[in-house]
């Protein structure tokens, strides 16, 4: 177990540094440089070789990297071009709120799929699971973009009956985590089930009812138990799945989260909070996807034998 | 059908059929044959010759709604088809254990095996300490090194041979009167395998169960059984004693089977092989299932199910020509 | 394929349900988006200043948007838009994955080790964000859209195939090519290849769905086809302005964005259950 977790945050840090040299790299790869990119043509070449020299773009590319990555953990991560101020300023607000509305998001996801995935394997072929099967597979057909407009189209406009725009009070937050739950739902609904069906078909479950144990104690103790690894694993791989739709969904709802901060920059070519965005967003990831890489360390004992290595 | 007393279980005319697309398959035809106290009595076959969905009928492992079981399942002289589903959970363990091909397959990875042959004896409602006292005594019993430290290893943390013993000892936990044992060393190497069969065969002794062994290997057959009922396409084609078996083989089968084991006394080049292949079956079907392989196949053979003929109290086999 | 699989494949394909409403589907698509200047009762970018924001009528069966441009030209103007996002998308991620997935898997090792962890890469960071960043570089438009999620897409090519060819590899044709002195790529393409088809057709059909949802997101937002692209996708997103006055403009061209959606869906399960059963736990 403790072999793994060092194992799990090396990796994570591998891909850490991995995606801050890609962002880094961003940079670079745009035709010209920063400079020209910020200051335009307006400005006389000598006056840009001083900034350059003054940014230290004039030094060799580790260094720059270095220099950039210190300030970067210390949490500086330049200056917005267009508001002029400090890129962290700008997020600072903004990540609780992120972070509020995605896990919010992924809570109702598991509370509502989770048990009809569970129900659905249970009562296999039933109409019940045909239902929860037929419904869900509906939705996989629309993209949450578009469910998040018609959910605004009925309760926003013609209903009248929920805000759709902004971030002042909790029921601004129903809507964007009702269409993020919709347009997740389907696939953790299915994930859920085709586990559960896989672990009752394991030998275990019938030596478990081999030896007299109860169906209800069968269930829990060895189909639920076991089946909750395989879910959580497919849960933490949802995750970035969850933080796209997210993205979009605060892009759409007004929500000032990060993600609407970076559709913004993007459409205004704020480079440095781009930049920024990427690189925090995901850390977050990573964060979490270790996060869940150690319960399922948790959870599961063989676990030194490498869960995530198959084909999944 | 009147019961024969002393025998522990007996199993009436047993069918079974699963449903597949367009019909039923049957998988288990008409299997008559009874396992005496303290007997070791097994049941051999090819593989998919219906043997291990005998076992599982037996303990009512089966139910995914496809299977359809006809005839009587006698265990003590009750038939256990007339039993709730919720009696059948008392029956489980309790009065048949069962130990399965796969040892790892079969115990779950997440619990330590202490606790998982715990959880067997927890359900006769004793105490934690006199429990977990009984397991590594069970342990013990089924020779582990150091019981008290194994209890407390996972699965995979123990060789075959061990997982092996765990499941034994989880089946065994209860005193149940027959262990049922589906292939039980076909995982493990050979030198796992004597360990695991002298285990079982100083089992019947200590505990005085019987066993119904389901296996494809004769050579265990010879080693361990009293009595054995040879299976093909889920029929009984021949059962006696182990001797009557192997010295007065009757059935074309049977006889077929013994002159493909290899064995040491004779020296005649190349293995018997069975041509041909077991036939997939519907259950409405009349005649002997062997006809398409047999070498004596006559023309009653295609279309009239085969008599049963009786040699001695013990041996039968079913077969017109011969 | 051979010609015996292919009858096989056309026989059972004709009793699979999936597969023959979801080739419906996608072929009424195709037969509007060649037909559309045929079908479409207007151009798609046909301004008219005096019929803007027209609910549908008998003129208008889809309404007209802020510049009086009839809906329903536009929804059949912009199948053309999403089968070229579907077609493109599929070709890149193909291309490099396959390539990719073939490589890692038939060198296996440090080569392999370093391409899967480019794929780990992107599977980890949250792909609209990937998209993003590849946008914010290559800037607006359809085209950067399309190779922007492609790029992130790839990976899932580049597993199922570096699978497939690490199993094949082992089989002893291939040892039989190599002892006849091939070279790799020559293995690759006249052995691998052909062998790894099929499961390359199913996950096209099976990635084709999210591919044309995510491209046309980013249309939606606002980063891909730019105006006057009758795009859905943009389409969608001129609705949000409009939302409380002009609720027509977010419906139709999202019918018809789930219509292909479904129409791609119901055909990857119905490809995937005949020629790959076994990739059912997918």
């Amino acid at each position: 177990m403790s072999s793994y977790i060092v194992k799990r945050l090396i990796q994570g840090f591998f891909l850490v540094f991995s995606v801050s040299v890609l962002v880094f790299a961003m940079l670079y790869i745009m035709p010209g440089d920063p400079i020209d990119q910020v200051m335009g043509w307006k400005v006389s070449q000598e006056k840009k070789d001083e900034m350059r020299r003054f940014y230290g773009f004039d030094r060799p590319l580790h260094e720059q990297y270095l220099s950039w990555a210190r300030k970067a953990i210390k949490g500086d991560m330049g200056v917005s071009v267009r508001t002029k101020l400090p890129v962290l300023d700008l997020m600072k607000a903004r990540i609780p709120i992120t972070l509020k509305f995605t896990g919010l998001t992924l809570l109702f996801d598991i509370l509502i799929a989770v048990p009809l995935g569970l129900l659905c394997a249970y009562w296999k072929d039933s109409l019940f699971d045909r239902l929860v099967v037929g419904v869900s597979l509906f939705f996989t057909a629309i993209p949450q973009f578009w469910t998040a407009v018609l959910l605004i189209l009925l309760f926003g406009v013609t209903l009248k009956v929920l805000p759709f725009n902004g971030y002042d009070t909790p029921l601004h937050l129903v809507l964007p985590v009702a269409a993020g739950v919709l347009g997740s739902f389907a696939s953790t609904i299915r994930m859920t089930k085709s586990e559960v069906l896989e672990v009752i078909r394991e030998k275990y479950v019938t030596t478990a009812y081999a030896k007299g144990l109860s169906k209800s104690a069968v269930l829990v103790r060895h189909v639920l138990r076991n089946a909750i690894i395989l879910i959580t694993v497919l849960i933490s791989l949802s995750i970035p799945w969850l933080i796209s739709g997210a993205v979009i969904l605060e892009h759409i709802f007004g929500i000032p989260g990060m993600g609407g901060l970076m559709v913004n920059s993007i459409i205004m070519q704020d480079f440095a909070v781009v930049q920024a965005c990427v690189l925090v967003i995901t850390v977050l990831t990573v964060v979490f996807n270790i996060l869940c890489d150690l319960l399922i360390g948790l959870l599961d004992p063989r676990i030194s034998l490498s869960l995530r290595g198959g084909e999944r | 059908m009147g019961l024969d007393s002393g025998e522990l279980l007996k199993l009436d005319g047993l069918s079974v059929e699963y449903r597949v697309r367009g019909g039923w398959l049957s998988a288990v035809k008409n299997v008559t044959l009874g396992v005496g106290s303290g007997e070791i009595f097994a049941v051999v076959g090819e593989s998919g010759c219906g043997k291990s969905t005998i076992a599982h009928s037996i303990m009512r492992l089966n139910t995914d709604g496809n299977e359809r079981v006809s005839g009587g399942i006698y265990f003590e002289g009750e038939n256990l088809g007339d039993y709730s589903d919720r009696q059948m959970t008392a029956v489980r363990g309790k009065k048949i254990g069962m130990i399965f091909q796969n040892p790892l397959d079969s115990l779950n990875p997440v619990y330590r095996s202490g606790y998982q042959v715990a959880e067997a004896i927890y359900l006769d409602g004793k105490g934690r300490d006199e429990v977990w006292r009984e397991v590594i005594e069970l342990y013990r019993k089924m020779k582990m090194p150091d019981p008290a430290k194994r209890v407390r290893s996972f699965p995979h943390e123990l060789s075959g041979g061990m997982r092996q013993r765990v499941m034994i000892a989880m089946m065994l936990a209860r005193n149940p009167k027959l262990l049922i044992a589906d292939e039980p060393t076909t995982a493990l190497d050979v030198t796992i395998e004597a360990q695991i069969l002298e285990i079982m065969n100083q089992l019947r002794a200590d505990f005085d169960a019987s066993i119904l062994l389901i296996t494809h290997n004769f050579g265990l057959v010879a080693e361990i059984a009293d009595r054995v009922a040879v299976m093909y396409a889920g029929e009984v084609a021949e059962q006696g004693s182990v001797f009557e078996i192997f010295q007065r083989p009757r059935h074309p089968y049977t006889e077929l089977l013994m002159k493909a084991l290899p064995r040491r006394s004779k020296r005649e080049g190349r293995l018997q092989t069975i041509d041909g292949t077991v036939p997939r079956l519907t259950s409405t079907e009349p005649g002997c299932r062997f006809y398409n392989r047999c070498p004596c196949a006559g023309g009653r053979c295609r279309n009239q199910d085969p008599p049963v003929r009786r040699l001695s109290d013990t041996h039968s086999y079913a077969c017109h020509n011969r | 394929m051979n010609r015996g699989r292919l009858r096989e494949f056309l026989i059972s394909g004709r009793k699979n349900v999936n597969f023959l409403v979801g080739a419906f589907i996608i072929l009424s698509v195709i037969l509007v988006a060649v037909f559309a200047p045929f079908i479409a009762p207007y151009g798609y970018d046909e301004a008219n200043r005096d019929e803007r924001l027209q609910p549908p009528s008998q003129k208008h069966p889809f309404g007209t948007d802020d510049f009086g441009r009839d809906m329903l030209s536009k929804v059949i103007y912009g199948s053309r838009i999403t089968l070229q996002i579907a077609l493109t998308g599929t070709l890149i991620q193909m291309a490099l994955g396959v390539s990719v997935g073939m490589i890692s898997g038939y060198f296996g090792r440090t080569v392999d080790k370093i391409l899967m962890f480019v794929a780990d890469l992107t599977w980890c960071v949250p792909g609209i964000i990937l998209a993003l960043a590849v946008v914010t570089l290559l800037g607006k438009g359809l085209t950067n859209s399309i190779i922007a999620i492609s790029l992130v897409n790839w990976t899932q090519y580049a597993r199922i195939v570096r699978a497939k060819t690490m199993s094949i590899k082992n089989q002893a044709f291939i040892e039989t090519g190599i002892a006849f002195g091939e070279k790799a790529p020559a293995i690759m393409l006249r052995y691998i290849f052909p062998n790894i088809v099929p499961a390359i057709v199913v996950m096209a059909s099976m990635q084709l769905p999210s591919t044309v949802m995510s491209t046309t997101a980013l249309s939606f937002l606002g980063l891909g086809s730019q105006p006057p692209s009758p795009d859905w996708g943009l389409a969608l997103s001129n609705g949000m302005k409009y939302i409380t006055r002009g609720q027509w403009l977010s419906i139709f061209p999202g019918i018809a964005l789930v219509y292909v959606v479904f129409g791609f869906n119901l055909l990857g399960e119905g490809l995937r259950d005949l020629l790959d059963p076994r990739m059912k736990s997918l």
